[in-house]
């Protein structure tokens, strides 16, 4: 009876983090903060897919920059940055690579190396 | 699907500016604007173009540097400080460059000439040859570039350059400019400006500095249409290439020298 009680309870808690951790994975790091991309309707692409894709996006357009020239692109990382950076109090923009931004929150979350900043810029123009 | 049927319009877009911004102001003089809202581009390069420049060394005046500081401030290298304890000397000769001005003394006759030297946009580029990964590369419209996604850094190709036209990024780059994107351990050039290019002007930095001078000692253009500033100045002044003898043929030309 204690046994079963035991699993029963564990069987709870499994559950409860199962409906929760999604959720704090789901967190919508868009619709924080001031950016651009908090008053737009929508990304260059649903959200399901921009979470899964968005760097094959990127890659794929930086090959057809550098190589072949084309600028006149919705996937450019330029693109990401101009509507994704937040402005902090005194009016300047946050890189989008500190700590809690867009990208870097997602990022350290999903303890994923984020390489893109060592070279470019992090704030719009 | 969407791809396609935006193409015409894409195609039609991209062509209005240029159309638009050409105007003959007197039989054979045309002149056109460089608009700076002219389209990005929408479509590949391809070789129909070939960038290319004429410099004519006798206007390289003494005690200029416009070009080069034009570059500097073009592509970023202006915001480029020196790293937290790095040796002056050291920075002084290793910062990147892509444009440097160079004294020539002909030994027989003490004739003393200056001309700016940069990444000479080879046909044949040896850097190319010689580069491990295939990031240093020619584009289809002749300018040569490193991918910098794909260089791992080896300096080869600045080994490889008979033009001395490469830089290398020791240390962390604390300000990233958006148009020339930079970080430690990968090689850079001149790029012909090529995000002018891209973005529908015809002009580098470089010739607009030293024309704004009042020197013009730099013709930039397309050197495949006879009907470009540079081909017609090609064509009526003697010209020749640094280093012919190596084949390399360099998109860029010198007079003067």
């Amino acid at each position: 009876m204690l046994k079963s009680c035991y699993t029963s309870k564990l069987a709870a808690v499994l559950v409860l983090l199962m409906i929760a951790l999604p959720a704090i994975a789901g967190k919508n790091w868009r619709s924080e903060g001031n950016s651009k991309a908090t008053k737009a309707e929508a990304c260059v692409a649903p959200v399901p897919e921009m979470r899964r894709n968005h760097m094959e996006m990127i890659q794929h357009q930086r090959d057809l920059t550098v190589h072949q020239g084309i600028r006149k692109t919705d996937n450019s990382l330029h693109g990401c940055i101009d509507c994704h950076a937040n402005i902090d109090d005194a009016g300047k923009h946050i890189p989008v690579n500190a700590p809690g931004q867009f990208c870097s929150g997602c990022h350290n979350y999903v303890a994923a190396s984020l390489d893109c900043f060592s070279c470019h810029a992090t704030v719009p123009k | 699907m969407t791809e396609k049927t935006n193409l015409a319009r894409r195609n039609f877009l991209s062509k209005l500016p240029v159309a638009a911004a050409t105007a003959t102001i007197a039989p054979g003089v045309v002149l056109q604007s460089t608009s700076a809202n002219a389209e990005p581009r929408s479509e590949a390069v391809t070789s129909k173009v070939r960038w290319g420049m004429l410099v004519n060394a006798n206007k390289c005046a003494d005690d200029c540097s416009a070009c080069v500081d034009a570059c500097d401030k073009e592509n970023g290298m202006d915001i480029h400080s020196m790293p937290e304890g790095a040796d002056a000397e050291n920075w002084d000769q290793q910062k990147p460059r892509w444009i440097r001005t160079v004294k020539l003394k002909d030994i027989q006759t003490g004739h003393v000439s200056k001309l700016p030297m940069m990444c000479q946009h080879c046909e044949h580029p040896p850097c190319e040859d010689v580069c491990p990964t295939g990031a240093s590369f020619r584009r289809a419209d002749g300018v040569v570039l490193v991918d910098r996604h794909t260089c791992i850094g080896c300096r080869y190709c600045m080994m490889a350059c008979p033009y001395k036209a490469r830089s290398f990024i020791h240390e962390n780059v604390d300000i990233k400019p958006t148009l020339a994107p930079r970080g430690k351990g990968c090689v850079e050039s001149c790029t012909f400006c090529v995000h002018r290019l891209d973005n529908g002007q015809t002009t580098t930095a470089c010739q607009d500095a030293c024309a704004n001078e009042g020197h013009h000692a730099i013709v930039f253009g397309d050197l495949n249409d006879p009907q470009s500033k540079v081909a017609k100045a090609l064509k009526k002044y003697p010209s020749q290439q640094v280093r012919d003898d190596l084949k390399l043929n360099p998109g860029v030309y010198y007079s003067g020298i």
